[in-house]
């Protein structure tokens, strides 16, 4: 059989941003009718390498080439017009116009003073029902869904032509059913004969959606292998360089409750409550996890256990002493480590100082201040214990928080709730965004926590995670909770039947265990 | 060309910064001056000399300083919080209506007292007169920037309605003004046959106070914190409501204390152009100092000594005065990009 024809090939492609290389010498080819995952922790080179490709950065070095012509460089422009489609992680729709008009403005000239509406109409409906992306032309986009969003998004690609489709991390902000709804929709762009690029740090993606998978590290590529020739093993140490062996939770007897919520309600102030009488206790030496689908009130869950709300009926008691009113100081003076679920938002405060950030939760401790003054030798030298005990990768303590990696501001985190001993650990998406290394730290300090007689409670949309770490796992969905069910009584498809809601397989599962 | 993100800005590029924009900025304006056929380097010879070439220039200049170092703090410790306190006009005038009427003849309260009286008085006037907008805003977040500037009028009108009503001076000659506080209110002279008072002191204390209180207390570590970003300070626990609140009160008492000084160092008493918009010329100088407490102190000397320099130089050439606001409005804009470039470095892509 000969191979499909070659719609893009890089060659050689060099960036450096100062002294850091973000690319170096690389080069791939694309075939039409490919679905290409490029493959690498975070600050490998994948999105800039995309960047380069889609005109936003200039290489120092290589050429492209499009369908065996030569690339101009720099120009998104020009990219567009030789057929390069790009979906950016963060996506570029105006929120307060229609899908419609998101989708066809800029592909008209400025300059008529009618635009053909009916037309474009046509030939969205026309490309949405080809490729199977459901989209209501009129709706405005800022209603839509994020997986709608970026169903638009791919349309405006292909409306304008687009004969390769770069996806820069598409499935970090979608659902498991929208990733597979996502993948389907590949499956049908490249049957048309489409190429696609697909940037991802996450391997089952790579599974299950690309033919050649291309692993980017350190910004060179150290290979490229047909998907279905390789092995999750195989690529995670592609990936970071070395065998990894991913922490694993020995069997342990659950201790005293650390944790106890009881008929527990959180109104929203409008329709249905975010948590509707929920019931869940987390022991010492046990690991819960909370499964779910976004947005079914693990925000809530988080903020109530993090002392940021308050149970509207219902109690919380920690190591079985009922909660009044409790905020997040009083949460971190009752032994609650908390890791929330968004690091840059509300972890930490990236103007700042590391020292300054590690005394966050704990300046009024006579260790770090006396008469309200701020005992900065004390702080830093216990910055220096953190970032060594921690492995956190920073110049120094006085380093500002912003410049450090995702992984090392989580760490940071960690540091600075775990180095008190913790009773209970609140870990809300604790590996959301990290790459493998990362993750598989974050969770050995957290079995390692465990072992030391912490009870852990792990939210996390990310079943995978759950799995790896819960002893049992309660499902949220729609602000209730199922009870918390041993991991070995359950089984995936099981819980995947509960974050959609179909509780009646409760009763069979409870029966069985 | 782009621009990139510095991993830190060593101290030579940040003390660099606003002697580069001030450099500009006179450059820049040397062009206006150029246009009115007056021979720009002795124009700027003459602006230098009036601001600082004589003891009476120095003195003058300091004495001019003294409000602008007060409203700027109050500025930059606002801003600093994220509190966009655009009314310290108000606030000044507050706390100059309070020394008035502590430090009157109305009142007579005792000597060693006064004093003290009138300024705290000035100073909480000022606060309070903030603390209110702040309330709206940490409740239900109504925008400080316009009920600030908007309050700003509304003090003033009180102002005038009692300087025409209950607080006007009988012995003056129908004018619109206070009578004057009493003797025991009034600040000492610095030195002596000079407008120069003991203002200055108050103010260069409060703001070496204030460095101090932003880089080694608790306060000011919860301060930075929840102006850089609330919502985790607030999900480590710190008190980002009060926090904000006591900025208010600090914020407006340094305006307020501003006007009180005016009133109780060097007028006497109050009219309605006791302040010719120390309250805004405050917020230039709190961004000319990058909102450093200490900072203020420089930015506030330099910005008096255009003004008081610009009025010298307009008397011996035909250049009018106005460029004095000109200079300090293109040195603010120069500011703004040396800070950029100060935190950014240009690349060519």
């Amino acid at each position: 059989m000969p191979s499909p024809p070659v719609v893009l090939r890089l060659s050689g492609i060099t960036k450096r941003f100062g002294p850091l290389v973000a690319n170096d010498a690389i080069s791939l080819t694309l075939h039409e009718g490919e679905v290409l995952a490029l493959l690498g922790e975070n600050g490998a080179g994948k999105t800039t390498l995309m960047n380069i490709l889609f005109g936003h950065y200039v290489a120092d070095e290589g050429s492209i080439e499009a369908f065996g012509r030569p690339l101009p460089p720099g120009s998104p422009k020009a990219a567009l017009a030789a057929g390069i489609g790009m979906v950016h992680q963060h996506f570029t729709l105006a929120d307060n116009l229609s899908v419609l008009d998101n989708i066809a403005v800029g592909t008209e000239p400025l300059w008529r003073f009618w635009s053909d509406r009916g037309a474009a109409r046509r030939r969205l409906l026309d490309l949405a029902e080809r490729f199977g992306l459901g989209v209501r032309p009129d709706a405005l986009v800022g209603d839509l869904s994020v997986g709608e969003r970026q169903r638009v998004e791919i349309l405006k690609a292909l409306y304008r032509d687009a004969r390769v489709l770069i996806l820069d991390e598409p499935t970090a902000v979608l659902t498991p059913q929208e990733s597979a709804g996502l993948f389907d929709t590949l499956r049908r762009l490249t049957a048309d004969g489409l190429a696609v690029v697909f940037i991802s740090h996450k391997m089952n993606e790579v599974f299950a959606a690309s033919d050649t998978v291309a692993v980017l590290r350190a910004g060179r590529l150290v290979a490229t292998r047909r998907t279905a020739e390789t092995d999750r093993e195989e690529l995670a140490e592609l990936m970071v360089g070395r065998a990894l062996k991913p922490p694993t939770p020995t069997p342990m007897a659950a201790g005293e409750p650390v944790l106890a919520l009881a008929q527990v309600t959180v109104n929203s102030g409008h329709g249905r409550p975010l948590l509707d009488a929920v019931d869940l206790t987390v022991r010492r030496h046990q690991v819960i996890g909370i499964a779910g689908v976004s947005g079914n009130g693990q925000t809530a869950l988080a903020d109530l256990v993090s002392g940021l709300i308050h149970p509207d009926s219902g109690t919380l008691s920690l190591k079985g002493e009922t909660v009044g009113y409790a905020d997040p100081a009083a949460m971190v003076r009752r032994g609650v480590a908390r890791i929330p679920e968004d690091r840059h938002a509300a972890g930490l405060v990236g103007a700042m100082a590391v020292w300054e950030n590690l005394i966050a939760e704990r300046y009024h401790d006579p260790a770090f201040q006396r008469f309200g003054v701020i005992r900065r030798g004390a702080a830093r030298a216990h910055a220096r214990a953190v970032i060594e005990a921690f492995d956190v990768r920073c110049p120094g303590p006085d380093a500002r928080t912003q410049l450090l990696s995702g992984g090392n501001m989580q760490k940071l985190i960690l540091g600075r709730t775990l180095a008190h001993g913790p009773d209970l650990i609140l870990a809300s998406q604790p590996t959301r965004g990290l790459d493998v290394g990362a993750v598989s730290y974050v969770h050995g300090r957290l079995l390692e926590a465990r072992a030391a007689g912490a009870g852990v409670l792990v939210i996390s949309e990310d079943l995978d995670e759950i799995l790896a770490l819960a002893d049992a796992i309660a499902v949220i969905h729609h602000g209730r909770l199922t009870p918390a069910l041993p991991h070995d009584r359950v089984s995936v498809r099981q819980l995947g039947l509960l974050m959609a809601g179909h509780w009646d397989v409760l009763p069979e599962i409870l029966d069985a265990a | 060309m782009r621009l990139e993100p510095r991993a830190h800005a060593p101290l030579a590029i940040r003390l660099l910064a606003p002697v580069g924009a001030v450099v500009a900025a006179l450059a820049l304006c040397a062009l206006l001056v150029a246009w009115t056929g007056a021979p720009v380097l002795r124009a700027y010879g003459l602006l230098v000399e009036g601001a600082v070439g004589s003891r009476f220039a120095l003195t003058e200049t300091l004495t001019r300083a003294t409000p602008l170092i007060l409203t700027g703090l109050a500025a930059a410790v606002a801003f600093r919080a994220k509190l966009w306190n655009i009314g310290a006009e108000g606030q000044l005038y507050m706390g100059a209506l309070a020394a008035v009427v502590l430090g009157g003849e109305l009142l007579n309260l005792p000597a060693w007292a006064v004093l003290p009286l009138a300024l705290i008085g000035g100073a909480l006037a000022g606060g309070v007169t903030l603390l209110g907008p702040a309330v709206l805003k940490v409740r239900f977040g109504v925008d400080e920037v316009v009920t600030t500037l908007l309050l700003n009028f509304v003090v003033l009108l009180l102002v005038s309605m009692l300087l025409e009503g209950a607080l006007k001076d009988p012995m003056g000659m129908g004018w619109p003004q206070s009578a004057p506080v009493v003797e025991a209110a009034e600040l000492p002279k610095l030195i002596e046959r000079t407008r120069l008072h003991v203002g200055l002191l108050l103010a260069l204390g409060l703001a070496v106070i204030l460095w101090l209180i932003d880089t080694r207390t608790i306060w000011g570590y919860e301060n930075r914190a929840v102006g850089a970003n609330p919502r985790a300070a607030a999900f480590a626990g710190m008190p980002v409501t009060r926090v904000m609140l006591r900025t208010a009160l600090l914020s407006g008492g340094l305006a307020g204390l501003a006007g009180a000084a005016e009133v109780c160092g060097l007028k006497g008493y109050l009219t309605l152009d006791l302040s010719p918009g120390f309250g805004y010329s405050g917020i230039v100088v709190a961004m000319l100092a990058q909102l450093h407490p200490l900072g203020v102190v420089g930015a506030a000397v330099f910005i008096a000594g255009i003004f008081v320099g610009a009025d010298a130089m307009s008397r011996a050439m035909p250049v009018p005065n106005y460029i004095a606001d000109v200079l300090v409005a293109t040195s603010l804009l120069c500011m703004l990009v040396a800070g950029l470039l100060a935190r950014y470095r240009l690349r060519r892509s």
